[in-house]
């Protein structure tokens, strides 16, 4: 479905330090500096598949959507999607993918929103059957019945990412890209909004690109990640395999009374205060219940807890690892 | 058309919304026109005429250029404002969709308060017709209908360079004016009385004279050569180069992505 | 004060960044002045002994108006201030320790002013470089030019109390644009921007003279090329100070009304 081969991007950046003689001299002469975005990425999606695609800002995430949408040229290198080169063909491209800009909108901001919907309706030659079915399937999942016929300015932040995403997906589009759809929205809504995306992929088979902070949304929502870092791919594999790699690591929380307690071999502090202290456990030196036993033989343990590496963690240690 | 259309509607819809911006946005495009009409009036007033062209015959020509200008302004507004569109990123949005992306431009904004331009051209248009001492035979009215539609091309044409040259800075494009408010706030006069070399150039360069000058000086019988009557449709193949510069712009947005 | 100078500075470091532009704004502002020389010149031939001044008082006229426009002209407002009235973010503004009229007045000062040195200096310059009558003369003698910098001087101050009025009026509107596309529209043509105010009709023009918007460029330009002298300099020049003080005071007296309407409204 998407196939990505050595794909490279320099930009050229205009550069300027602070201060009034630099401002001045700027103004007669500027100095440039070549900036490479994207260092040979390769990567290949399937159909149907979820993947997110995760780095920090300005590792490269957008000008990879971009170019995978037909927005942007890379310099050298190689992208299909859906049998087709982006830049090429863009019309017939396009046509077969739906975008989500997070932070911007597709709608009009003064009229309401079915009337957005009808103009896309007809900017993408969507036939009247096919949209009606569309509609009426996503305004029932997404529980836009009323929302629809408020104008856009007017509506919460939830509700117009949720109709955004309506806008994005009335004319069938084999692929979606997501950037960042749950910025900035309340707890409920961005469950609403995963669990729609999930839904959509499971009924349509879409090939769901998702780009974001929110690790929570890679949880829930993708079974593999891509991790980019200064434009290169670090790492791309299924989630529940990086998981694993970090499984052998649990996060130990222990309440007790007494005096404090030594730690054996395998446990790293994280803190240790009198009567509280949490550590990592690497189960591959030391096992969790040995653990438990070493440490009640010294303490009178009152509250113990474990938890392996959430997806946050894995993410902050991975950045770590690649010093990104 | 039929979604041209659809987003005609959508623009109104809009801008009903704001009733009162929308009137007083329509005045002051009409005032601003009329301070150009008071600016000839008194000119007049005190010389009575230039280079041998009366007060009416000014008049003549000055309404035929705002004419052109506002029904260029409100068809391709999308590009006069189109700096906005780039530094928002509202023209990522645009690539995305899967029509023409000039089209899109094009519809993306359709200003009717600019019509308080054209209302203010209309009015004098209907004043000069009958008092320039012309006797509108058909010749005269195909003239008078290919300078406006010569004049729109133009307008339009320079608009697209504008709009092509925000793809490579932001910064400067300025000068366009000269050529777009000023081909407007000029253009009241015939080219020919700012000396040959002006007229010239926006004969050869910009070709703004090719509606406005030689079709002019058919329509009030100072030339009897129907070549002349026919000039303005040359105005078209000046689209051409503007499209091309265009297509540049977008290319090089796709290489850039800024 | 200081704060104002600071404030001066960034707004002025701010305008240096825009080379291009005002590389552009010079060549438009060239062109402009250029037609319309011609345009009167065109004028001047069919009927000289109509020309209310000399014909190379006209050009100094035109080129100091092109090489000041952003001095005098009213269209360059801040969309910041804009701003900060329709989306409510004046309250943050308020909660400075400055008098919010004077900063905005600074503002404008600064901006205008940063925008005039980069573009003023190469129009003046080749402007004083083209041939009689049409390049720009210099002014007969050491007073004329104290009392045209004077007289300039109250003119840009006039031009940013009557821009204030404008930001104020949008407190009390509901379309700031509908409201600035007019008073623009109107004040150009009074001041002089469209032709300059001597070509006017005489009823029509003593009227306009006594107006404040002659008080922003048309007196300064008059004073500069020597078509006002003596006693009416004099009369001119204070006109000007009599419009600025009118003006501030009017501005001042309704910003508190506005103001203390915020506050009880709560933004």
């Amino acid at each position: 479905m998407i196939e990505l081969k050595n794909i490279n991007k320099t930009f050229k950046v205009a550069r300027r330090n602070s201060g009034f003689s630099e401002a001045a001299k700027s103004f007669f002469r500027r100095d440039y500096e070549l900036i490479q975005a994207l260092k040979d990425i390769t990567f290949t999606i399937k159909e149907g598949e979820m993947v997110g695609y995760i780095g920090p800002n300005g590792a490269g995430k957008s000008s990879t959507i971009k170019i995978m949408s037909g927005i942007l040229t890379q310099d050298s290198g190689e992208c299909i999607v859906n049998g087709r080169i982006p830049w090429k063909e863009r019309i017939s491209h396009v046509s077969e993918i739906g975008v989500v800009f997070g932070q911007r909108s597709q709608l009009w901001w003064d009229v309401p929103v079915i009337d957005s919907f009808e103009l896309i309706k007809d900017i993408y030659k969507i036939p009247p059957k096919t949209y009606r079915v569309n509609l009426d399937e996503l305004i029932s999942l997404l529980n836009i019945g009323e929302v629809i016929k408020t104008p856009a300015r007017q509506l919460s932040l939830g509700q117009r990412t949720r109709c955004e995403i309506a806008a994005s997906l009335l004319h069938n589009p084999k692929i979606l890209f997501l950037d960042e759809p749950t910025i900035g929205l309340d707890a409920v809504s961005k469950i609403a909004v995963r669990e729609f995306i999930k839904t959509t992929n499971q009924r349509h088979n879409t090939t769901v690109i998702l780009t974001t902070h929110d690790m929570q949304d890679i949880e829930a929502l993708t079974e593999r990640i891509i991790l980019i870092g200064k434009g290169q791919i670090l790492l791309d594999g299924a989630l529940t395999e990086l998981k694993k790699r970090y499984s052998d690591k649990k996060t130990i929380t222990v309440e007790y009374t007494g005096n404090k307690f030594t730690l054996d071999e395998g446990m790293t502090c994280l803190e240790q205060l009198k009567g509280h202290a949490k550590f990592v456990l690497d189960t591959n030196i030391l096992s969790v219940s040995k653990a438990i036993s070493e440490i009640s033989r010294q303490v009178e343990v009152l509250d113990i807890s474990i938890s392996g590496a959430t997806a946050e963690e894995m993410v902050v240690s991975l950045y770590e690892e690649y010093k990104i | 058309m039929r979604l041209y259309l659809k987003y005609l509607s959508i623009h109104l819809k809009s801008q009903m919304q704001y009733k009162t911006s929308f009137l007083l946005t329509l005045l002051g495009q009409f005032w601003s026109s009329f301070a150009m009409f008071l600016g000839i009036y008194f000119m007049f007033s005190r010389f009575q005429s230039v280079e041998g062209y009366t007060y009416s015959q000014v008049l003549l020509c000055f309404a035929i250029v705002l004419m052109a200008f506002s029904l260029a302004e409100c068809l391709v507004r999308g590009f006069d404002t189109f700096s906005v569109i780039i530094s928002n990123g509202e023209f990522d949005r645009i690539m995305v969709r899967p029509r023409n992306e000039m089209f899109q431009v094009l519809a993306s904004k359709v200003e009717l308060s600019r019509l308080g331009r054209l209302i203010q051209a209309t009015i004098i248009l209907l004043y000069a017709l009958p008092s320039s001492g012309i006797v509108w035979t058909f010749p005269k009215i195909l003239t008078l209908i290919l300078m406006v539609f010569g004049g729109i091309a133009v307008f339009s044409g320079l608009f697209v360079v504008y709009a092509s040259l925000c793809f490579f800075t932001i910064e400067g494009l300025e000068f366009i004016n000269i050529f777009t408010d000023g081909g407007r706030e000029f253009g009241r006069y015939p080219f020919s009385i700012y000396g040959n070399n002006v007229l010239k150039f926006f004969t050869f360069i910009v070709p703004l004279a090719l509606f406005q000058y030689y079709p002019f000086l058919y329509l009030i019988g100072k030339v009897t050569n129907p070549l002349y009557m026919l000039t303005p449709i040359l105005c078209f193949f000046f689209l051409l180069p503007c499209y091309f510069l265009w297509r540049l712009g977008v290319s090089h947005y796709k290489s850039t992505g800024s | 004060m200081k704060k104002y100078l600071s404030f001066f500075k960034i707004r002025f470091l701010n305008g240096l960044q825009y080379r291009t532009a005002a590389y552009a704004g010079v060549a438009t502002q060239f062109a402009w002045g250029f037609m319309s020389l011609l345009m009167f010149s065109a004028f001047y031939k069919t009927k000289p002994e109509a020309f209310p001044m000399e014909f190379s008082q006209v050009s100094s006229y035109i080129w100091l108006q092109q090489a000041f426009l952003a001095l005098y002209m009213v269209w360059f407002l801040e969309t910041d201030i804009f701003l900060a009235i329709s989306n409510g973010n004046i309250a943050y503004e308020l909660c400075r320790p400055i008098d919010l009229y004077n900063m905005w007045y600074a503002k404008n000062l600064a901006s205008r002013f940063s925008k005039a040195v980069l573009r003023c200096l190469p129009i003046l310059l080749i402007a004083f470089f083209l041939p009689r009558p049409y390049g720009l003369s210099l002014p007969e003698n050491t007073i004329t030019l104290l009392a045209f910098l004077l007289s300039m001087s109250l003119g840009v101050l006039v031009v940013i109390g009557i821009c204030m009025l404008i930001y104020i009026a949008t407190f009390y509107t509901l379309s700031p644009m509908g409201v600035r596309i007019v008073a623009i529209s109107f004040i150009d043509f009074f001041s002089g921007a469209v032709i300059p105010l001597p070509f006017l009709p005489d009823k029509t023009r003593i009227v306009l003279q006594l107006l404040p918007f002659a008080s922003m460029q048309d007196i300064p330009f008059r004073v500069y090329c020597g078509h006002i002298t003596g006693l009416d300099r004099v009369i001119g020049i204070l006109l000007q100070l009599f419009w600025l003080v009118f003006l501030i005071t009017l501005g001042k007296f309704f910003m508190k009304k506005a103001l203390k309407k915020i506050v009880v409204q709560g933004g």
